[in-house]
């Protein structure tokens, strides 16, 4: 019994939500006292693997092949099942990503294992049975999952841990998967990534702005905040849905989801629909001309004001801080 | 082309989310339940695409006789026909190996469900579905077209956009974008009355995970407010109090 970690990369590098599932993986195998490996598919060079070890994990599963450059959510969890039973895992461990919400569902499927998706916590133990943690009804609630079937695929929630370091060395070994023609029924036609930005879904920093900001022009502010803080840009839904700014950043009840470990809101009035895609933010900074806006009452740290004099004083003043 | 949308029932938007019997079942007392969202955008993404006698659509639903007013309403907005698999949604997986039972007696080309359900807030019924079916599936759509036997679709990445072409049939979760939601007119409403709505009986599936209990998130502490004019305080605090920068 041993405990596989799938890593995710994306064009080659590890993002932090990865290396969050690494340090994830190793805390179960620890408390399990089981082996734990990691499972690489796709084009990451030997030096990018090595720093897996970083995270105590002494062992990486490699299957590069041509066929799997791109992701095809049934091709890797065909993949991710196989070197489960290679390497004779009972748990699964991946991140909650988009790939890795397509991904856990069929991989548990695959392995007829109980799934534990957005999971929040660490398990609690009591032999076979694993209670973990999850956020539902869109951040009004947790649910404690029981993990149940002896199988358990875990889909992490990015930001829920923080990836330590514990070194080991690594040993790499290619292994060639059992998989078929007919897992390749999608063919990717083209990506097109931002790769200036910083991703909205596992950013640790998100300066987000509703319609409080009048119009599209105004979004500089928003950006060089953003930008000081190596932040994300978010926004509400009458905000994409106006077209000022692309729907990919809207977030709340029908947009996404996200858990950053500082979220600032400026001129969002703080509607339910939007805090249940933001309130499990570690800290909210609320940026508001209204003192009556619902936002502050959620909020860890506000600014009564415009929005218009505070966001450039805001990033003034962290630039100061940045600088010295 | 056939095509199935897969609808599930939630708590509206606004609700009050509470649990009875010591925490450990949530509470539907005086909730009003919709459709979910993103299901709702499936829906109209799918009557879109059948439009002009160019397909059908059949909407499934695993529930009790207490959700057909989520039934109709789909009905309304212009599914041909219905089917409710008559049991309590126990789980996703549940769901999923009903709804897969379904679909093998049938023949669709195309197979929706929304992104997620705003209730669980899992994805995990598409991906199950897809994998006991089989088939290929694709996540967070925001935009469809089939052409023959292909469908060419957006779908949204971690800061980006995929395009993917999938061969039919295929499993399609949908997201926000695909589709302008469609509001049920009169004439719908009432045509909802007389289509046909079979109920089915559930097959037995196995347990794998089951909610043992529900915790309410603790609330923050009262707001810190800072004045405008010394937000080198807020810096601080966030460095020192926060932790976060
Ligand atoms: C089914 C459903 C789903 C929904 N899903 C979502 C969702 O996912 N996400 C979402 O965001 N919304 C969602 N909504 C919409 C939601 O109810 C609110 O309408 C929306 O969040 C409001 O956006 P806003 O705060 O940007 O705008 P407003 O409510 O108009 O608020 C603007 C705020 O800006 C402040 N302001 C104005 N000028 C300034 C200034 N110069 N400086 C500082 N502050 C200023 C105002 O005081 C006000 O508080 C949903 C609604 C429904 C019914």
């Amino acid at each position: 019994m041993s405990v596989l970690v799938y890593i995710e990369n994306i064009d080659g590098h590890f993002k932090k939500s990865g290396l969050e599932t690494l340090s994830y993986a190793k805390a179960v195998a620890d408390q399990t006292g089981q082996p734990v490996a990691a499972l690489s598919i796709g084009n990451v060079d030997r030096d990018t693997l090595e720093t897996i070890g970083t995270y105590g994990i002494p062992k990486v599963i490699r299957v590069d092949k041509e066929q799997l450059k791109q992701f095809v959510n049934q091709a890797y969890a065909t993949v991710i099942a196989d070197v489960a039973k290679h390497v004779g895992a009972q748990t699964v461990v991946l991140s909650n990503s988009f790939s890795g919400k397509a991904l856990a569902p069929r991989v548990a499927a695959k392995l007829h294992a109980a799934l534990a998706d957005g999971a929040s916590s660490l398990p609690a133990i009591e032999g076979d049975v694993w209670q973990i943690r999850k956020t539902v009804f869109s951040s009004k609630a947790i649910a404690v999952e029981e993990l149940t079937a002896r199988t358990k695929v875990i889909a992490l929630m990015p930001n829920t841990v923080e990836p330590s370091e514990a070194p080991t060395a690594v040993q790499i070994e290619d292994y060639e998967p059992n998989i078929e023609d007919t897992d390749f029924s999608t063919i990717v036609k083209d990506i097109v990534r931002a790769t200036d930005k910083v991703a909205l879904p596992d950013a640790e920093i998100v300066v987000s702005a509703g319609r409080g900001l009048k119009g599209p022009e105004n979004w500089k502010i928003v950006e060089e905040l953003a930008e000081v803080l190596g932040a994300a840009t978010a926004c509400s839904k009458p905000v994409s849905d106006a077209g000022w700014r692309p729907h990919a950043e809207h977030v709340g009840q029908t947009g996404l989801a996200i858990s950053p470990k500082l979220y600032i809101a400026i001129g969002i009035s703080g509607a339910i629909q939007h805090l249940a895609g933001v309130s499990s933010s570690k800290t909210i900074v609320v940026i508001n001309k209204d003192p009556e806006a619902p936002f502050f009452k959620v909020a860890d740290y506000g600014i009564v004001g415009d929005a218009f004099e505070i966001v450039p004083k805001l990033t003034e003043a962290l630039k100061a801080y940045k600088n010295h | 082309m056939k095509i199935l949308v897969c609808i599930s029932n939630v708590p509206d938007t606004t609700s009050k989310i509470t649990f009875t019997d010591n925490n450990t079942a949530f509470n539907a007392a005086g909730v009003q339940y919709i459709i979910n969202p993103y299901d709702e955008i499936a829906l109209s993404k799918a009557v879109e695409l059948a439009e002009g006698g160019k397909g059908t659509v059949t909407v499934i639903h695993v529930g009790e006789a207490s959700s057909e007013p989520t039934i109709r309403k789909a009905l309304a907005i212009g599914a041909d026909e219905a089917v409710r698999v008559d049991a309590v949604p126990r789980d996703a997986w549940f769901v999923a190996n009903q709804i897969a039972q379904y679909v093998k007696s049938q023949q669709f080309d195309m197979i929706l469900t929304g992104r997620e359900s705003i209730d669980y807030n899992g994805s995990k019924v598409q991906g199950y579905l897809a994998e006991l079916l089989r088939l290929p599936s694709v996540s967070i759509a925001k935009k469809i077209t089939v052409e023959g036997d292909t469908a060419v679709i957006e779908r949204e990445i971690e800061g980006g956009k995929e395009v993917v072409s999938a061969t039919l049939p295929v499993v399609v979760g949908t997201a926000e974008g695909v589709a302008e939601p469609k509001i049920p007119n009169m004439r719908g409403i009432m045509a909802a009355r007389t289509k046909p709505l079979t109920v089915i009986q559930p097959v037995e599936v196995d347990s794998l995970s089951r909610i043992s209990a529900y915790e309410t998130p603790t609330p923050r502490g009262a707001v810190k407010l800072i004045d405008k004019d010394d937000i080198s305080q807020l810096v601080a605090l966030l460095h020192t109090e926060a932790k976060v920068i």
